[in-house]
């Protein structure tokens, strides 16, 4: 009996999956799609990695890389349920995860939860990893260090040494990429004297060429191709709403880089207008094209479609949208449609937006002269 | 045979107690406790509990568990689902998640604030980024689905809010917006859905009430009844509803928040309107019927009793205002919690109501209370409260 029982008991000593038996069920959890497809396998699977020793935290981590988001909240809370025991235990693979953290091919997701493993198993360890992540590639890990930085700024400010002051609140501009940051620190900056360009910061595209107006009675415009979609001729002119619609140009003086139709079409209601700028790249890259809108829009680049939404004054804000796009060397163009709709309350005015490009941590990719 | 139906009801139902409070508003999405221990006339706070991240979700109790969402971080991309010991507030388990939709809000509302619901088996957690998961009690995940990352334009830039329920074995879920407005059927098991309906293109924060095993979804069109498991329209109100407080159920009538309030009788393919009185304008808070009698809070925070047979107005009790949360009831006792945080316990028998009791939670609540075990589970932005 005992030769039966005695490589049972040893084997409970060890991790049910080591490492290297994990393979499987991580790709269950990568393999989930959309509308739950994959959702059976993956509950197999989550439910087998989780047993997993803390060693085994990195690798499983390391299953984020390249997955959807989906597969990423399988696998993160994953982590989170490894990560308790880890801490119960006081066995944190601390050492592998700042590795992991370091190691800048590892996803932006998958590097903040290493980071945030880090502060809870050694809050001392992750304040001093901090600084190196000003200018990171994860604009979740810069917030940390933009935030001392803050601090020592107006540590600095209440020394009355503004030199200093200007200094951390200038290293901090420079890796921030948070709005409230941002905002923060352009205030403190002018506060003191400090020039501060936002729309550059930001990568605002400033000017435009715009036709309106069009009509977008009953809302019908959003789904009527005007002419604009079909040719961009800027010496045209088009039977519009009321009127002719011409195109104008238009440069943005707004410091968060509002192109409003308003100012040069007038307050209309119901109507659709255009709005088209070229972008000059110096490579063909990936980038974010990046709106806020309000109102009902489409974006094109280059001819393709990249989004379309619908909805009216539920709010606009900074990166509201983000839209992956690919730029080619060279000329871009971008066309945004701006739809108006017939609502007459005070807060119904805006018929606008902003739009940038830039990287997926959102630093402005600034166009080629 | 009759012993072994017996069996077998016994063993579906194993998993429900009476003192379980599923949802949102609680049992069939009521408002009303259906257990008998009713709470103690002198209520103190038994346990605070500290939570990390903000929240109008509402708790839920399932046996000595207590669930509770919330949303963290600069854009209130972290969610997070809780599990609590009703007994004593201490954790038992917590689950972080990042949103894959979009996470823009209201500054009143926030990324948690639709409330989860329960089948005393699973929790499933809804979020206004459209995140929802499937946990079993002890917290491990069953399944998941990002329903703006399956569909798109599925999102309000004010926030989401409607609270899912869970029928025979189907999460009735809805993302009703301006843009991609649809309803979903989805098994229990597997989050796949079973059926998706094409819903008004509005923007609407009501939850689905349940009628006689109907999912009454509620939106400015008014009130389509659906069979849970098939998505079969079963009966439609269409005169039209609020996009903001939700109608409710008590016995075989639905007082539908529609031009004030109307009792509606439906039935298979028809729906008759029993009486409308249109003084009856709910606030922000849902209504609730408690005995004979309708309830309902208007925007000034007045609480007003009307007859449920007929819609005659009772009388008038000013309340502690204003209120985001809607009133909950148990025994004889209405309870609400104010947006500045005032904890009322509200006596409706008396001749013309009385507050008996208020607790000052001090600190901004923008939810509704649920009742388990004799015992009320208020959350805020930042706490869990157990009073008892």
């Amino acid at each position: 009996m005992k030769l039966i029982f005695s490589p049972v008991l040893a084997l409970a000593g060890l991790p049910l999956f080591a490492a290297e038996d994990l393979s499987k069920p991580l790709e269950a959890l990568r393999s989930v799609k959309k509308e739950g497809d994959g959702n059976e396998a993956a509950g197999k699977a989550w439910q087998q990695i989780v047993k997993a020793d803390a060693q085994s935290l990195p690798e499983v981590l390391k299953g984020m890389n390249g997955a959807n988001p989906l597969a990423e909240n399988w696998l993160r809370t994953a982590v989170g349920v490894i990560a308790d025991e880890a801490l119960k235990a006081k066995k944190m693979p601390v050492d592998a995860l700042v590795a992991f953290l370091k190691d800048t091919a590892n996803s932006p997701g998958a590097r903040v939860v290493s980071f945030d493993l880090i502060h809870r198993a050694d809050a001392k360890l992750a304040e001093d990893l901090t600084p190196t992540l000003l200018n990171d590639v994860s604009s979740d890990l810069r917030r940390h260090p933009v935030a001392k930085l803050i601090e020592a700024g107006d540590a600095a400010l209440e020394k009355k040494d503004k030199e200093a002051a200007v200094v951390a609140y200038q290293k901090g501009l420079g890796g921030a990429r948070d709005e409230d940051q941002i905002k923060a620190l352009a205030k403190k900056l002018r506060d003191l004297g400090q020039t501060v360009d936002l729309p550059s910061h930001f990568g605002f595209l400033m000017s435009w060429k715009m036709i309106a107006p069009f009509s977008n009675a009953e809302r019908s415009g959003f789904d009527t191709a005007y002419p604009p979609e079909k040719e961009l001729k800027f010496d045209a002119s088009y039977e519009g709403k009321g009127k002719d619609a011409k195109w104008v140009d238009f440069t943005s003086k707004d410091e968060y880089g509002k192109i409003d139709f308003n100012k040069p079409f007038g307050m209309e209601k119901s109507v659709v207008g255009y709005a088209a700028t070229d972008f000059l790249s110096t490579e063909d890259r990936a980038v974010e094209i990046r709106i806020g809108c309000k109102n009902g829009w489409k974006v094109w680049l280059n001819g393709e479609l990249l989004f379309a939404r619908d909805e009216y004054h539920r709010g606009a804000k900074l990166d509201q949208y983000k839209l992956p796009c690919q730029l080619k060397k060279g000329k871009n163009t971008i066309l945004v449609k701006c739809c108006q709709n017939e609502q007459t309350e005070q807060w119904t005015v805006e018929w606008e937006f902003q739009l940038r490009v830039c990287d997926a941590t959102g630093t402005a990719i600034v166009a080629a002269k | 045979m009759k012993t072994i139906s017996i069996c077998i009801l016994v063993g579906l139902t194993a998993g429900l107690a009476n003192a379980d409070w599923l949802q949102f508003r609680g049992p069939n999405a009521t408002a009303v406790s259906t257990e008998a221990k009713a709470p103690a006339e002198e209520l103190k706070i038994a346990w605070t509990a500290d939570l990390p991240g903000r929240g109008l979700s509402a708790p839920i109790v399932v046996g000595d568990k207590v669930f509770v969402t919330c949303s963290s971080g600069p854009g209130q991309e972290t969610l997070h689902v809780f599990c609590f010991n009703a007994k004593d507030g201490s954790k038992r388990w917590e689950r972080a998640m990042r949103a894959t939709g979009r996470t823009m809000s209201h500054n009143k509302t926030c990324v948690a604030a639709n409330t989860p619901c329960s089948d005393g088996d699973r929790v499933f957690a809804l979020f206004s980024s459209n995140d929802l998961f499937a946990f079993d009690l002890d917290g491990n995940l069953l399944w998941l689905r990002g329903l703006t990352f399956d569909y798109p334009n599925a999102s309000n830039s004010l926030g989401m809010s409607q609270s899912p329920v869970v029928i025979d074995g189907t999460l009735v879920v809805q993302s009703e917006n301006d843009s991609e407005s649809f309803a979903a059927g989805l098994d229990v098991a597997t989050g796949r859905n079973k059926w998706k309906l094409e819903r008004p293109k509005a923007a609407n924060w009501t939850s689905a009430t349940l009628w006689k095993g109907v999912a009454a979804l509620q939106s400015s069109k008014g009130i389509l009844g659906v069979d849970p498991a098939t998505g079969k329209t079963v009966w439609n109100y269409e005169d039209g509803a609020s996009t903001i407080p939700s109608s409710v159920v008590h016995g075989d009538l639905l007082y539908a928040v529609s031009r004030g309030i109307t009792a509606l009788s439906p039935e298979k393919g028809a729906v008759t309107q029993l009486w409308r009185n249109e003084k009856l304008n709910p606030g922000t808070a849902s209504p609730l019927v408690l005995g004979d009698h309708l309830y309902v809070v208007n925007g000034a925070g007045v609480l007003i009793k009307a007859s449920a047979k007929n819609g005659d107005e009772a009388w008038k009790l000013r309340l502690k205002g204003p209120f985001s949360g809607s009133p909950v009831a148990a025994g004889k006792r209405i309870f609400i919690v104010s947006e500045r945080g005032v904890f009322q316990s509200i006596d409706p028998e008396a001749p013309e109501g009385k507050v008996v009791q208020d607790i000052d939670l001090k600190e901004t609540v923008l939810t509704t209370p649920a009742i388990s075990e004799g015992a009320i589970y208020v959350r805020s932005d930042a706490k869990l409260w157990k009073l008892q």
